[in-house]
Parts: structure tokens; sequence; C-alpha cells
């Protein structure tokens, strides 16, 4: 029997206590809310001698992605991490980071991008930069930013995949909060991790290699075609270290997570801490006769369309929380995915999109049973007009 | 020090038949800075001309290590090279002496790059951060930057009827690396090859950050002919207009002192771009060039007496 490394710690320190267990070559940094607490407990693992780190205290998040990227580029297992703003001020280079294939890993602590200038948790960074060639995991609670964080290097790393990896987790909702979580003893999440050897690096200088060359009309095309190719192998690498990771840690991932949907006719999808508090208003729902589900998607990039539309299946209505807008589009980013993997399946759901929290507007209970209770009519009577909805907004639009 | 012979007759790392213009002096001085440095150097470049014409795929023009990334991170991404070389050289997993040289353009280093240029000299990289000043963007069509002399005829500055040209002096990107206070500070163009080699030797020999900035002629956006680019960039320096000198853990050496400096005029009426200064309205701007020249050489011999007092 296996005895548990119990730990309590916040989002910020699970995600440094995973970085301080992988111990990267290099972590460039720079600090924005609320990351911030994520970097001060991995300097303190700098400055004790418990890592082997270059630590690179940049002077702005565009730097910290590029100097990462001379990293990576340079055979070093590189890491950064941001929010917010600061993800969208590195965002020319995070897609260079994917078209290189250099295996970064980044932890995005979720906040709402400005303008107003906001500091706590949408989606609004992450669901930005979906396009960029990052697979993108959102976590639940701190549990999983740890355990995701630890599996996001092999995925990165792996050479059927080679795309960097963003481990997306909740601006204070789940970096602030202290919960329980059990960890890897250093020795099984080194193993676990292993020893990383880039197939280039610019530190090779009897076999040279030229980085990031200008890539025109004959070439660009099919470069981008390979990177689409590492893509498409993620979802089966992403369940295969989520399926190993399980065996060691007794804590099994795949690319989503069905909550008592097989029988469920409403059904809601999210992603991030929502989730926890979806599963609570499930079981509640399912107690008083309701047959509530819920879709929890870890994987959103890539995102795997015929398993959710699978999953779903039983669903008479569907709501989709989403914590970011898509301004002018058909609904939240969420939303449209979820229509996309329905289309063609020859079934025709009720389904509605319910925009939530941004800027950090509590998403209560209350708002999760709002949501449902409007799932009940839907499935009576089909996709409503009004299928694009405000949980817990003031004035038009809110429900 | 190497001499030209000598250089002459190592390896050359920048493989011919790149697609820069005949007559690039930036690619000249790229040729000078590889066979001073050797093979055993990862070199970086920003966007521009001269990553543009050495590296179309599926050619690359760079015999040792190179990395591009993008316009303004030349130096950060560099900043990320030398941190992992620490980090896996500390892990014995990388045993030899590797140099590393970011670059740049004045467009890259001046204005875009500046911050990351500040930020990876200010932590102390063991690396090199060389411009290629050729004062403008050139790449794109010979728009003005910062780095860009008072007077020029540039695509976004040009010889109006009304304004003639840029209206600005350049602004002093030398000295503000100096202000840094970094180990090594230079100027140089490759029009005197040994003092660009010697520096560029030096640079690297001290541990921490060096900065060079190289004044490289551009025969498509100064217009003049192309086989003018070697006497173009030594009557620089002649004319005081570009003073080759070292700032060596502050202390201060103009490397060579030309023996009669010419009037600035010489070197501006080889030049098209500033043909239009030497129409009557318009020659004040020649004598304020000439006046700021002075002033700055000056200064420059006054600092250079100071710090060896």
């Amino acid at each position: 029997m296996r005895v548990a490394r119990r730990l309590i710690l916040t989002g910020n320190d699970a995600t440094a206590e995973a970085m301080r267990q992988i111990d990267p070559d290099v972590v460039t940094c720079f600090p924005i809310t609320p990351q911030t607490e994520l970097m001060h407990k991995f300097a303190e693992h700098v400055a004790d001698g418990d890592v082997k780190t270059e630590f690179v205290l940049v002077e702005s998040e565009h730097s910290a992605m590029s100097a990462a990227v001379g990293a990576a580029a340079a055979g070093a297992r590189a890491m950064t991490a941001t929010s917010a703003n600061g993800l969208a001020l590195m965002w020319e280079i995070v897609y260079i980071a994917a078209s290189y294939r250099l295996p970064i890993v980044m932890p995005v602590v979720n906040r709402a991008l400005s303008g107003p200038i906001n500091i706590h948790c949408d989606h609004s960074d992450t669901m930005g930069c979906r396009d960029t060639g990052w697979i993108q995991l959102y976590s639940e609670n701190a549990q999983e930013v740890y355990d995701n964080i630890l599996q996001a290097v092999r995925i990165a790393e792996h050479p059927d995949v080679l795309l960097p990896v963003m481990v997306t987790f909740d601006g204070f909702i789940l970096s602030h909060t202290a919960e329980i979580l059990e960890g890897l003893e250093d020795a099984e999440a080194r193993n676990w991790i292993g020893n990383y050897e880039a197939k280039y690096s610019l530190l090779n200088t009897d076999d040279p290699v030229t980085f990031g060359p200008l890539d025109l009309q004959d070439y660009y095309f099919e470069h981008k075609r390979q990177e689409i190719e590492g893509m498409w192998h993620a979802p089966t690498v992403i369940r295969e270290i989520g399926r190993a990771y399980g065996e060691l840690s007794g804590r099994p991932y795949d690319l989503f997570e069905a909550y008592r949907l097989e029988d469920a006719e409403l059904a809601v999808v999210a992603l991030g801490s929502t989730c926890g508090t979806t599963k609570v208003v499930v079981d509640e729902l399912r107690d008083q006769g309701t047959k509530a589900g819920l879709l929890k998607i870890r994987s959103f990039r890539p995102f795997p369309e015929a398993e959710i539309a699978e999953a779903l299946g039983n669903a008479k209505a569907i709501g989709v929380l989403d914590r970011s807008v898509s301004f002018g589009a058909p609904g939240g980013p969420v939303h449209k995915e979820i229509k996309a993997a329905l289309y063609g399946t020859g079934r025709e759901i009720g389904i509605v999109n319910y925009i939530y929290g941004l800027g950090g507007r509590d998403m209560s209970m209350d708002n999760i049973k709002t949501a449902f209770a409007g799932l009940e009519k839907v499935a009576r009577e089909g996709t409503p007009d009004d299928n694009i909805r405000f949980l817990g907004l003031r004035g038009e639009g809110g429900v | 020090m190497p001499g030209l012979k000598q250089l002459a007759e190592r390896e050359e790392l920048m493989a011919g038949g790149h697609r820069a213009c005949a007559g690039c002096l930036p690619m000249t001085a790229m040729r000078q800075i590889l066979l001073t440095a050797g093979k055993d150097t990862v070199s970086g470049c920003s966007t521009g001309c001269v990553e543009v014409v050495t590296t179309i795929y599926p050619f690359t023009a760079w015999r040792n290590p190179f990395i591009h990334s993008a316009f303004e991170n030349s130096a950060a991404t560099m900043s990320g090279v030398e941190a992992a070389y620490r980090s896996l050289r500390r892990q014995g997993r990388v045993d030899k002496d590797i140099n590393f040289i970011a670059m740049g353009g004045d467009g890259g280093t001046y204005d875009i790059g500046l911050q990351s240029l500040s930020g990876a000299m200010e932590r102390g990289h063991n690396m090199l951060y060389i411009c290629y000043d050729n004062e403008a963007y050139m790449n794109t069509g010979i728009q003005r930057s910062s780095g860009t002399p008072k007077g020029t005829a540039t695509s976004t500055t040009p010889a109006g009827k009304v304004i003639p040209g840029k209206k600005e002096f350049p602004k002093p990107l030398t000295e503000i690396m100096i202000a840094h206070r970094i180990p090594y500070v230079a100027q140089a163009t490759p029009g005197y090859p040994k003092d660009l080699s010697d520096k560029v030797e030096k640079a690297l020999s001290i541990e921490g950050p060096g900065f060079m900035n190289i004044l490289a002629p551009c025969t498509r956006g100064w217009r003049y002919p192309m086989e003018e680019s070697m006497d173009i960039a030594r009557l620089a320096v002649d004319t005081c207009f570009w003073p080759v000198f070292e700032v060596e853990h502050g202390s201060l050496r103009v490397t060579r002192k030309p023996k009669d400096k010419r009037p600035v005029s010489e070197w501006l009426e080889r030049q098209g771009r500033f043909a239009h200064l030497f129409k009557d309205k318009n020659r004040h701007i020649i004598d304020e060039i000439q006046e700021e020249t002075d002033r700055n050489w000056e200064w420059l011999l006054k600092r250079e007496e100071l710090s060896q007092a």
C-alpha cells in the first residue's frame, strides 16, 4: 500500500513544489499578480540550493518567453510562468516557441485581460491564445495543478509531440487557496520526469544548426503542417502519460472527465475551478432526482471533439460555461467547440452558452443551479433564441 | 590579437552565396566578427537584413550555431542561451568554452530591442551584443530609426518641400550602454577591420556583458556606389562623425585619431541620402551636424584624458 505524501499547499505553492521536483535547467520570470507567489516560492528553492536551475529574472514577459526560447533551443529544460497581460505581452514569442517545437512548460495563472484592468480570474488570457500551437491543460484544483505540471513536461518533450504546454489554473480561486493534496516523493518525481536530451542544441558547436530561418511561400506551409501533426499526436500521448501517471500516483488522467454523465439528461460543460463547484451541484440535483452531469475539459488544446461528442451522447440539453468572451462570435470559445463537436452527429441537442465569472465575479452554487434550471426548458423546447446568457450579471441578459 | 593575414587564413564561418546586396557592409562586419570569434560561437540576430539574407530556408549561411527569434528580442533570446549554457556547464553536460554573440540592426537595437538589450546587459550575462548600425530600417525599406542621422532622407522622413529629412540628432546609444557600466563598450566599423576584430576579441575575452556599436554602411539606403562602401565607412571615422573607441571597465580609449580630421561635408556629399542638404536653404543643417560632431569629438577626447589621468 502506497503511503501518500500529504501536503497543504495553495495552487501557486503546488506549482512551485512541482517545479522544485522537475528542477528545470532554466527558469525565466517576471512578476505579475496572481502568478507572483509561485515565483517567490521557487526563488526560495533557488536561494536555498534545492534546485540547480539558472533563474533568469528578466525585465518583461516578452523577454521571459524570449529567454525561455533561447534556453530551450540550447537544449535546456526551460520553464516560465505568467498571467493575463504578461501572457499578452509575450504573445508574439508564444507562437514562436511552438513553431520552433520547443518543449517549454508554462503555468498560467488565469486572470482577466485588461481593460479595464482587473487582477482576478477569468480565462480571457489563455483562451485568447488557444490557437498559438501550445497544448493547454486546465486544472480544477491544486492537486490537478501539481499533477498536470509533472505530466506536462513528459507530454511536451515526447518526440511525437514536441510542443510547449500551458498548465492553467484559476487566479486567486486556486492560486491563493490552500488545499490538501498528495505529492510524489522526490525520487519518484525525478524518475517520472527523467533526463532530457534535445535532438538539436545550439550548444553543439560541432554540429551547428540554424534556428528560426526565414521561411517563405515554398516551405512555411509544410512546416506548419508538421506542427499541426505534433498536435494531432498529442491526444494519444496525453492519454498514455495520464494512464502512466495514474499507475504511479493512483490518480489517472484523461483528456476530459465525465462526472455522472453517462445517463445525464442535463449536462454542463466547463473547465477550471468551477468544475468542483458544479460537481457538488450535480450531486444535489441527482439526490433530487434530476439526471444532471458534468463534462470537465482538461485538454482544451488539443480538443478531443469526437470523444466529447460521444460522452455528451445522452444529454437532452447542454449548458456550456465560458469564463471568457469571443466578441462578435456565436458564443464563447468553449461553446463554439462543443457546438462544432456535435455537428454532424445527427443529434438535435439544445445548447445554451452561459458566460460567467468575468473579472473574478464569483460563481456560486446558486449560479450553477440557475444554469441547470434553464436547461430543463431547453431539454423540452430545444435551443432558444436567447442561447447566450450571462450568469450572475446585473442587468440585461443576466440570469 | 590576430592580424588580418591570420584572420584571412581562418575557416570562413559565413558562407558565400547568401542574398546580401553587393557592397553590404553589415555582412562584411559579420565575416570579420565570425573570423575573430571562431566556430565555438553561438550567434543570434534580430529580424532584419542580416537574418533575412543569411537564412532563407532551406539554406543557411551560418557555419556556427545561429538563432533568430523576433525583432525586439535578440538580446533576451541570447541571454536564455547563455543561461542554459551556465546551467548545463555547471551540471557537467557541456564542457567547452563557447562565445555568445547577439546582434541586431539599429532598428532592432536603438528602438524596438532597447529594453531587451538593457535587461540582458544589466543581468550580467557573459555575452557580447553587437549592433550593426546602418542608420535606418533597411530591411523594411529605409525607414528612419532613432539611430538615423539628422538631415537624412529616408522613406518616412523624405526630403520634402517643407521638411528636409529627419529633424532629430540620433539617440546616443553607445553612451546609453556606457551608462550601464558593463565591462566593455566599443564603437567600430568594418572599414577598419583590425580595429573591429581586436575589439571583438577583447570583448569576448572579458567576463560579463559587452556591447559594440558597429557603423555598417548600406549602399542601397545611403545611396552611394556599392564599391565605395569601405571608403564611406573609413570616412565616417576620419571625419569624426563615427569615432572608434572603447570603454574597458570604465576607462575610455580612442582607438583611432585621424591625423587630418576631414569636414563632415566630405562624408555627407558622397551619399545620396544627404544630397538635399547641399541646397542653399538646407546648408545650415550641415553646419549643425558639423558642430554636433565637433562637440562630441571634443567631449570624447576630454573623457579619454580624464579616464587616463
